[in-house]
């Protein structure tokens, strides 16, 4: 056994005992029992291929307690919150921290909360949704978040519902004595015709050692719409994995902007599946790895059902002796006729240390379709660097504004100008000569 | 400053084992315009490269000396910042790096190692706008990607502008005439001739006398096989255009002695 599974064991009896207030033993129990049947997966599945867990199995993880004080100070530098009224939810270290979140919010019928206030006030709904979209009998990750599930967020928009302003998730870790670990299990049920923007973002300071492992679950109805960020800062030393799963309801629409910037290792996963017909799924990402991490990226879009349309843009820059990982499947099973599929994945190499696997993989049994993929990797050209350099800009930063026009084209994807602002300002922040980008438009 | 602007003597530079420049000695003074012409393939742009410090070509002997200091010695921003530019012949297209944007990094980056105060964007477009005229460079490429899908005699007279906002001491133009429709051609000659200065010292590259009645030379030098073969003033030139590269190709004496003056 290793520190970890003790960890995982150790814990899971804790919560067990605690079980007078556990609204859903059953689930827990069955997502506990399949985690120790799969196991923590090794990179002789061919899912975890590029990405070993090796060195998260030999850590001994401690349930992050819920703290008495936040670092006011610590929030503010790892997250500003938006200026513009939009409704935010907080969770530190796991714990849902209603002082730092806008009230629980329900107007009209929408619900924008934490999953505990919304058992609550609408049991029947999530015990309706939760766990049936991201399947954990298939894996010990989401198997692992099903049998720890505390809290997280949950955000119910009723049939019409149309949120103007973002809702923001903060899912924030601090330094314990101990490395410590968290499941946040975020539930996203958007009814007919609604309309929102989720921005999920997960931080924490550079010397704190943590496990993240979140699931969120998107359910559309007919028509709906979600626009959803997800912005990884976790801290250098932290284990982020994470899975978002997605279930198109006819004609809906989805669009996922995700940012990896942080965490040692990361992985995250984003699965589509065209439950109904006529929908269209959109997801872009922007990976930007450094030193000696490891970025991982995985999506799944299923075209189960016809005249769906699916466009996937995801970039990578990878320097030091960073490593990672793309590897995108379109799966467009035999009805889904009229399908309209496109993935594309480019990267840029920018050091000698550093590595990227990209894996397309386009599998098509309908026959009407039309679908395209490609990756490509680079690296920066020689000729655009020396034309900036003879103009006098030094060779950081012809290097630097160079890398940031590749990662540009992601950060102009984001429709939400203070949003893009923030993102551009991240991710600038990531190069090395952040000073002469301070203006970049 | 003592002696001329630029002074390149016995230059040699190769790429990969091939020698593409084979001995080059040339003297520019402040103020003086040199053309330099050529066959195809005899070195041209390989000088232009060198004196800009495109560490593609390796420098295998011989020095440059720019206003007395060791020229070669500099990485390229810092030839920037010295005062040097080179018009390409084939300027670079930069997706996803605004024109303009680009142009005031990099006046700024060259203003802040000369000490001197930097631009903010409203200061450097009003400024921008001025040179702009100069081209007759329309408004509409300030918000384009630099070089990005613009059409060749564009991308030219862009390099013009670059010129004129970055103000440099020696200019480097490699065939900035080249396929530049007749009117395009007489306004980045205006352009050239209106930043001809008695501090200014120009080389312009080119294959066509045509330029050459526009912006008047004060030399002529006839590269051919990595050496300047031939010099005079600009009879040579109009010479070149009536019997070709002939005439100095056949003059082996000529070829081996590197520059006669
Ligand atoms: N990077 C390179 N690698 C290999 N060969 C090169 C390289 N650069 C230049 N050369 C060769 O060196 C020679 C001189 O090239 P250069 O571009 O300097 O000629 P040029 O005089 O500017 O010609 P043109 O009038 O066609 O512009 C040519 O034979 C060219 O193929
Ligand atoms: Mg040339």
């Amino acid at each position: 056994m290793t520190p970890l599974d003790r960890s995982l064991r150790e814990g899971f009896s804790l919560l067990r005992q605690r079980s007078g207030v556990d609204p859903m033993p059953a689930l827990r129990e069955a997502a506990f029992a399949r985690f120790a049947e799969l196991g923590l997966p090794t990179t002789e599945s061919e899912d975890w291929k590029y990405t070993s867990l090796a060195a998260l199995a030999q850590m001994r993880l401690e349930p992050a307690e819920a703290k008495a004080d936040i670092d006011e100070e610590l929030l503010r530098g790892l997250w500003s919150p938006p200026a513009d009224g939009s409704i935010q939810v907080v969770f530190v270290d796991g714990h849902h921290r209603p002082e730092l979140s806008s009230p629980a919010w329900g107007s009209g019928g929408s619900f924008v909360g934490s999953l505990r206030a919304g058992l609550a006030r609408n049991r029947d709904l999530v015990a309706c949704e939760l766990a049936r979209h991201a399947d954990f009998r298939r894996d010990a990750l989401t198997a692992l978040n099903t049998a720890f599930i505390e809290d997280g967020a949950f955000i119910h928009l009723p049939a019409g519902a149309v949120l103007q302003s973002p809702i923001h998730l903060l899912f924030l870790s601090t330094v314990s004595r101990g490395a410590t670990l968290s499941h946040p299990r975020n539930l996203i049920v958007a009814g007919r015709g609604s309309e929102a923007t989720v921005v999920e973002t997960y931080a924490g300071p550079s010397e704190a050692t943590y496990f993240t492992n979140a699931v969120t679950e998107v359910v559309l109805d007919e028509g709906a719409r979600l626009h959803h960020y997800k912005l990884q800062q976790e801290s250098e030393r932290a284990f982020h994995i994470a899975l978002l799963q997605v279930s198109h309801g006819r004609d809906s629409r989805f669009t996922s902007h995700s940012l990896a910037l942080g965490a040692a290792l990361a992985r995250n996963d984003v699965r589509a599946l065209f439950a109904a017909e006529g929908s269209e799924c959109t997801l872009n990402g922007l990976y930007m790895a450094a030193g000696k991490q490891h970025l991982d990226n995985r999506t799944l879009i299923d075209h189960k059902s016809p005249r769906c349309t699916s466009r996937e843009l995801y970039k990578g820059v990878l320097d030091g002796n960073s490593r990672g990982v793309f590897s995108g499947r379109v799966l467009v099973r035999e009805d889904a006729q009229k399908t309209d599929a496109r993935q594309i994945n480019k990267n840029l190499v920018v050091s000698e240390g550093a590595v990227v696997d990209t894996k397309p993989q386009l599998e098509i049994f309908a026959d009407d379709v039309k679908c395209a993929h490609g990756a490509a990797v680079g690296e920066l050209d020689e000729d655009a660097l020396f034309y900036l350099r003879s103009r006098g800009l030094g060779r950081e930063a012809a290097r630097s504004l160079l890398t940031y026009a590749f990662a540009s084209e992601m950060v102009n994807l984001i429709p939400l100008a203070p949003l893009r602002a923030r993102v551009r300002e991240l991710v600038t922040s990531r190069l090395p000569d952040r000073e002469s980008l301070r203006e970049v438009a | 400053m003592t002696g001329p602007m630029l002074r390149i003597r016995n230059l040699r530079a190769r790429v990969a084992d091939k020698e593409i420049l084979r001995g080059i000695d040339l003297e520019v003074g402040a103020g003086e315009v040199h053309a330099i012409m050529g066959p195809n393939g005899s070195g041209k742009s390989t000088l232009a490269q060198v004196l800009a410090g495109r560490d593609t070509y390796s420098v295998t002997g011989g020095e440059v000396l720019y206003q007395g200091q060791d020229l070669l010695a500099l990485p390229p921003e810092e030839r920037a910042v010295a005062g040097v530019f080179m018009a390409f012949q084939y300027p670079v297209e930069i997706p996803g790096v605004g024109n303009l944007y680009f142009l005031r990094t990099a006046l700024n980056a060259i203003r802040k190692r000369r000490g001197e105060e930097e631009l903010d964007a409203m200061d450097f477009l009003a400024f921008a706008r001025e040179k702009m005229k100069l081209v007759a460079m329309d408004e509409s490429f300030t918000g384009r990607s630099v070089n990005e899908g613009f059409s060749g005699g564009e991308k030219k007279r862009n390099e013009i502008f670059q010129m004129a906002v970055l103000d440099p001491r020696l200019a480097i133009l490699d065939e900035t005439d080249s396929g530049l429709d007749i009117d395009a051609l007489r306004i980045v000659a205006n352009g050239v001739n209106s930043l001809r200065s008695p501090d200014r010292a120009m080389i312009v590259i080119t294959h066509y006398q045509r330029l050459l009645e526009y912006v008047v030379p004060d030399r002529v030098h006839v590269m051919d096989n990595g050496r300047i073969v031939r010099s005079g003033d600009r009879q040579l030139a109009l010479e070149l255009e009536e019997k070709g590269y002939a005439l100095v190709q056949e003059q082996p004496a000529a070829r081996a002695r590197g520059e006669a003056r």
